[in-house]
């Protein structure tokens, strides 16, 4: 069944997540993802699912370390400084296998910043926060639809790789509203969650279940030793960037110059393509869909062919060093942020207009 | 009259546990084993869920055959929340030392007290962090010497030891808190007794309850196993007086 509905992005999420199969949500109040938490607030509970204000978004996290552990569908949501708090859990959450799904609304930062939107959480995003190198595939949509789409895809990638999976919103995409389609996308069967803690009589075999975190403490079975739990982390890792990369290129064949944008300023830098397009100037786009894994071989491809690429985030410049990573200084990069809004304060956004301006300069 | 097996281990011990994973005197294992025969007992083996902290206590997860969640540290009753909220019919549990339950989990502790979550907490206390080389705990006793402690704790600097299950008995999501120690036969016999007695409570759905238990620590108070006992009679439980300080059948 599809239903069809005028909404913001931050109530796509919970459209998404109960379309998904989510079965719980933890939360914690923070500007500008509140919408997120009270639309679980009235809608969960008299679906029969769980919904919980957490004390804190430390508390929320380990709420989804304990009811994945349970092998419960869950998630929670936050901004910038919240995710901050979250780091070390979402850190235990990938150590001890636990599948869940967070949503990151990102907000203007350092420290508290500003309640406005930005894209500056883009590093800790994509590198994980917490201790220990670990690795969350991280989703990255640029309209309603696709948060309600890539929140399904979110619980479906947690499930199959036991893995915590983010999505990375922002203020403008949470706040936006645009029609959305709601229906229950399939992805494919996953396996028996018979890792679960459910009191051991109602596990199959009768044995206990133990999860824990700490595999250089007290080595768990499969794994005899540290190294071995690493090995198999790695190769786990490895299978999720082999396999989960996806973006979109818009344009971008034979282009002279390409926009590299995630979230709300991919909008803005599609808008800026078809200004250049209208203007006769050879311009595409490349969109990450997924930032972790991050599309670094299309890039390395068109730079090899001469491309020049323009970056177009609400940052400093983060995304900006995936880029030169591709690129590995064969090409030319450009840079729109976070300085270069139409007005200087919070509220302030990048336009498309200041995006072509950019684009004729470099070409 | 039938023959009952009064010696030998607890049926979900699965490896007996201290030569490896504790100091010599070290009554975190007696614990375990209250804990143990309480849950063969009321024959809730296989219903039970474990939430661990971090700390000595954490260790017990090579030795109960029941299914168990290792958490972050001071975050068992956050997670124990949540598994309990979708599974209600679990028994969930926590096993906390005073630095997990009162310092860096003050807050979980806290919250989950507010919310009245039906789960048990039982939380060691040795007044002072063991796993790591003997630091000051809030438990600390005045005057007490620890690794950060070095003069002993001083009120002026540190503060006072804090009361955790006289805290836990003021929610009025709490509806049973005690304090028991296993220094001596009776008492080891009376804290087998709250413990079942918290067990109870849950599977009643009466609310929360917590259980401390005051257990020795010989390599970091710098003491024989036997003096130790001797601190437990006649410092630690003038301190933390043993007894109930809540027991209700329901919320009021």
């Amino acid at each position: 069944m599809v239903e069809r509905m005028f909404v913001q992005g931050n109530e796509a999420v919970g459209w998404g997540a109960l379309y998904g199969g989510c079965e719980a949500f933890f939360g914690y109040p923070i500007t500008p993802q509140n919408e997120v938490t009270q639309w679980f607030a009235r809608e969960f509970p008299e679906r029969g699912r769980v919904f919980l204000q957490s004390q804190s978004e430390v508390a929320s996290i380990n709420m989804l370390y304990g009811a994945a552990a349970g092998g419960f569908r869950v998630m929670t949501s936050t901004s910038s400084p919240g995710w901050g708090l979250m780091q070390e859990t979402i850190s235990h959450c990938a150590a001890a296998e636990l599948p869940c799904v967070i949503v990151l609304v990102q907000r203007g930062g350092s420290g508290a910043g500003s309640i406005r939107h930005s894209q500056m959480d883009y590093i800790t995003a994509t590198r994980g926060g917490g201790g220990g190198g670990y690795k969350n595939i991280v989703l990255a949509p640029g309209s309603v639809q696709e948060t309600h789409d890539l929140m399904q895809l979110s619980f479906y990638l947690a499930d199959k790789y036991r893995n915590p999976t983010v999505v990375l919103s922002d203020g403008i995409l949470g706040q936006v509203q645009e029609s959305l389609e709601t229906k229950t996308i399939d992805f494919g069967p996953l396996e028996d969650k018979d890792w679960a803690l459910k009191g051991r009589d109602k596990n199959k075999d009768g044995k206990r279940r133990l999860i824990n975190s700490a595999y250089g403490v007290l080595p768990l079975p499969p794994y005899p030793n540290y190294i071995s739990w690493l090995t198999h982390i790695k190769k786990k890792y490895q299978e999720m960037e082999d396999a989960e990369l996806r973006y979109e290129a818009y344009k971008a064949e034979g282009a002279d110059l390409i926009l590299v944008a995630y979230g709300y300023t991919s909008r803005v830098s599609k808008e800026a393509v078809n200004m250049a397009r209208a203007k006769g100037l050879n311009v595409g786009l490349i969109r990450p869909i997924t930032v972790w894994p991050f599309p670094y071989e299309i890039i390395k491809e068109k730079a090899a062919l001469g491309c020049k690429f323009l970056v177009v985030e609400d940052s400093l410049g983060l995304l900006l060093e995936d880029v030169k990573i591709a690129v590995q200084g064969r090409a030319e990069i450009g840079l729109v942020s976070i300085l270069d809004r139409h007005i200087p304060t919070d509220g302030g956004m990048i336009m498309p207009g200041r995006v072509f301006e950019e684009v004729q300069k470099l070409l | 009259m039938a023959k009952k097996m009064v010696t030998g281990n607890p049926a979900i011990w699965i490896d007996p546990p201290g030569a490896a994973m504790y100091c010599p005197g070290c009554q975190h294992p007696v614990v375990h084993r209250v804990i143990a025969d309480v849950i063969e007992e009321m024959g809730i083996d296989g219903e039970v869920i474990c939430m661990l902290g971090v700390g000595c206590h954490a260790f017990v997860q090579v030795a109960w055959n029941i299914d168990m969640l290792s958490c972050a540290h001071g975050r068992a009753l956050d997670s124990g929340t949540a598994l309990k909220r979708l599974k209600p019919e679990a028994i969930v549990f926590t096993v906390q030392g005073d630095g997990d339950c009162i310092a860096i989990g003050a807050g979980a502790f806290v919250a989950a007290m507010t919310r009245a979550e039906k789960i048990t907490t039982i939380m060691y206390n040795n007044t002072n962090y063991g796993t790591t080389g003997g630091q000051l705990a809030p438990t600390t006793l005045l005057g007490q010497k620890t690794t950060t402690t070095p003069r002993g704790r001083d009120a002026s600097v540190e503060g006072y030891p804090a009361h955790t299950a006289e805290l836990a008995a003021t929610f009025r999501g709490t509806v049973y808190s005690a304090r028991g120690s296993v220094h001596t036969p009776a008492n080891y016999q009376r804290t087998k007794k709250y413990i079942k007695t918290a067990f109870q409570k849950q599977i009643d759905g009466a609310g929360y309850s917590f259980v401390e238990v005051l257990v020795a620590c010989p390599p970091n108070w710098h003491l024989p196993p036997v003096e130790c006992l001797d601190r437990i009679e006649n410092e630690l439980i003038v301190e933390f007086p043993l007894g109930e300080f809540k027991n209700e059948d329901k919320i009021i």
